[in-house]
């Protein structure tokens, strides 16, 4: 059952069902008890009392016998009572006599207390008591169909009024299942009526029971914010990132449109042609970012050899990326292996040693060392650059940032490309500054496990 | 016609420096918002060029700044957000005009125009003292309807006397006007832009002032 509603109703519905029939079955039990000892004790009453009117000889027995033992006395009319039979029997077996609407034959053959019979299809409850004095056996009964009506009656006294109260109960229940989910509604009233936009907070003022819930929505709208801010700026960014290029590139043509000076030209030109490779860098690692964000990690873990994946890298590089620094890899990156995709690890790497060869000075050293520490791998990458200042540290991996010591090729994307790349195999990049000066760029990754 | 261009951009800045160079302007560059602090506190532009988004911060804090201090010094917010209410945020902060990237050159070269021209009070788009004429949005001069030709600094010296023909300029305030920073300052060449100018225009065009500096001729009492 889906609706809360439906299954409170459903649930209350029985469980008052079931007390009450409980409580039908409790009264059911005790008043038949009940009836039963009263109706028992009116019995042996009704027994004694025609007993001692037979020995005060207030009914004369042997007159009674003579004329055939018919009729007796004090016949009542009220219709319980009818139902109360009475018989005398002598000794012998003579029926001497009979009240009222009593059936003709023997109502039972025990001879003293309390037993039931069948007589005509009816069972009847029978006292006997014996007179010894006169001789005769006093039978009282009564056909336990009254008892079962009497016993009815109270049942039915208490289950009609229930029949006709069911659906107002119901009714009630109904409502007040309704008037208990009202916060639950009023939230999502609130949540439907909102715009895409909106995503201030739920009121925290709730029901207890709904509060984690409010909780638990508020933080999402938190994220959802934070995630929507980031892709503002970001688009931001891109569209500073991009547009200003653009204006460079327009404005350097309109100079070497409109210059009668060739140098001026030719300069003009040169720009424009180191704008379109800059332009088409950053253009290539936004679709970089892009890919890493779209394509999944797959399951199974690689390993990547880190000394061949940088020697590979670095032979790929040409001279004009390399400028004239030196890269130095490390002897202790031998046999180093990682648990990363080739692609991934290569992108990381080429846009760490980009951002290391940028900032070099002419003729300086970008050193690539690696350590084995307790499950993890470190590479290390340091170049003799003039390193950041410690609250650009922080930022330096956000998109687009762009320290104060930037180079003209820079985007403010190479870092975060890096980072983004070792994240996916759950790896970390690290910056700092080297006590010598110069940045120096850690990436952490869980070892890898030889193929 | 001194500019200082605020954009950390190098190929741009650098576009912008010789492209409005080419228009007559003399221009400066700051790449962060300290060098644009710096280069204003010493003073002496007409206009400001400012890009919105900068390494060390916002463009609009420059320009808060600016305004917080009362000066009136025409500025132009040069920035890549071009949405509305980008620029309502911006002209509402104390900009005085916007331009979206990418840009044209001339246009942004003629909204510069408008701005000196409105910051100093004047309607026109030309300036004219007797019978010297001279249009800054093409760099032309002419003297009673005959065009003459100068060279840009010539022209630079002319506009920045005509611009307050009464007004005695120093020596120092008309360099200024001619070159950036960075540009090293031959001793006399003003000196030699007034005598090319007065063997041009007529030797009482542009009177020497001793000890002061240099005002348009006939103006002083």
């Amino acid at each position: 059952m889906n609706s809360i509603r439906a299954r409170l109703f459903v649930i209350l519905i029985a469980t008052t069902g079931l007390v009450w029939l409980s409580a039908v079955g409790w009264i059911f039990v005790s008043t038949r008890a009940e009836v039963e000892r009263v109706l028992d004790a009116r019995l042996s009453e009704a027994g004694r009392m025609v007993s001692s009117l037979v020995s005060s000889q207030e009914i004369d027995v042997q007159r009674v016998a003579e004329l055939g033992g018919t009729v007796l006395p004090v016949p009542s009319h009220i219709p319980y009572d009818r139902q109360l039979s009475c018989q005398l029997w002598s000794f012998d077996g003579t029926l001497v006599g009979r009240s009222d609407g009593a059936p003709a034959a023997e109502l039972s053959t025990h001879t003293a207390g309390f037993s039931e019979a069948q007589i005509d299809g009816e069972t009847w409850r029978v006292f006997a008591i014996e007179n010894e004095e006169r001789g005769i056996r006093v039978l009282v009964g009564d056909s336990l169909r009254v008892r079962d009506r009497l016993v009815g009656d109270v049942i039915k006294g208490l289950l009609f009024p229930a029949a006709l109260v069911l659906p107002l109960l119901a009714g009630l229940i109904w409502a007040s299942v309704n008037r208990g989910l009202l916060p639950l509604d009023r939230m999502a009233n609130d949540l439907s009526g909102r715009a895409a936009a909106d995503l201030k907070p739920l009121p925290q003022d709730g029901p207890r029971e709904i509060r984690p819930v409010i909780k638990a929505l508020n933080g999402l709208f938190a994220k959802v914010a934070g995630a929507r801010e980031h892709e503002r700026d970001f688009t931001a960014f891109a569209a500073h990132e991009l547009k200003t290029p653009l204006a460079g590139l327009k404005t350097q043509a309109q100079i070497a449109l409109a210059s009668q000076d060739e140098k001026v030209t030719r300069e003009a030109l040169g720009h424009i042609v180191s704008g379109v490779d800059r332009t088409a860098r950053l253009v290539r690692q936004l679709l970089a970012i892009a890919a890493l964000e779209a394509s999944e990690v797959n399951g199974k873990p690689e390993t990547t050899n880190i000394a061949g994946a940088l020697r590979s890298l670095v032979n790929d590089m040409s001279h004009q990326d390399t400028r004239d620094v030196q890269i130095r890899i490390a002897a202790n990156l031998d046999g180093l292996l990682v648990s990363i995709g080739q692609a991934d690890f290569d992108l990381a790497a080429r846009n760490i040693l980009e951002n290391a060869i940028a900032h070099s000075p002419t003729g300086g050293v970008v050193d690539v060392t690696g350590r084995s520490e307790a499950g993890v791998a470190v590479v290390c990458i340091a170049d003799s650059g003039a390193g950041m200042a410690p609250e650009e540290l922080v930022r330096a991996t956000e998109r687009f940032f762009r320290g104060r010591n930037k180079t003209a090729i820079g985007s403010g994307l190479g870092l975060s490309i890096a980072a983004l790349a070792l994240e996916r195999s759950g790896g970390v990049l690290k910056l700092s500054n080297r006590p010598t000066g110069g940045l120096m760029a850690e990436m952490t990754l869980l070892a890898g496990r030889p193929s | 016609m001194r500019v200082l261009v605020v954009e950390d951009d190098e190929i741009l800045s650098n576009g912008l420096a010789v492209g409005l160079g080419m228009s007559g302007f003399s221009v400066e560059v700051a790449q962060t918002c300290d060098e644009a602090r710096a280069g204003l506190r010493a003073g002496g532009f007409d206009a400001v060029v400012l890009d919105l988004m900068l390494p060390d911060g916002s463009g609009l804090d420059i320009l808060s700044e600016l305004r917080s201090a009362r000066s009136i010094l025409p500025v132009l917010l040069l920035t890549a957000r071009d949405a509305v209410e980008d620029k309502i945020a911006g002209l509402d902060a104390g900009a005085d005009d916007y331009l979206g990237k990418p840009f044209d050159l001339d246009e942004l070269a003629a909204r510069l125009r408008a701005l000196m021209r409105r910051g100093a009070g004047r309607a026109s788009s030309t300036l004219d003292w007797r019978s010297i004429v001279i249009e800054p949005a093409s760099l032309t001069v002419t003297q009673a309807g005959c065009p003459v030709r100068l060279s840009r600094r010539e022209f630079s010296v002319l506009h920045a006397l005509m611009e307050r023909p009464g007004v005695i300029l120093s020596k120092g305030q008309i360099e200024e006007k001619l070159y950036g920073w960075q540009e090293d300052i031959e001793s006399n060449t003003v000196e030699v832009h007034v005598h090319h100018l007065r063997a041009k225009l007529g030797a009482e065009t542009i009177e020497t002032v001793r000890g002061l500096g240099y005002r348009m001729g006939g103006t002083g009492t």
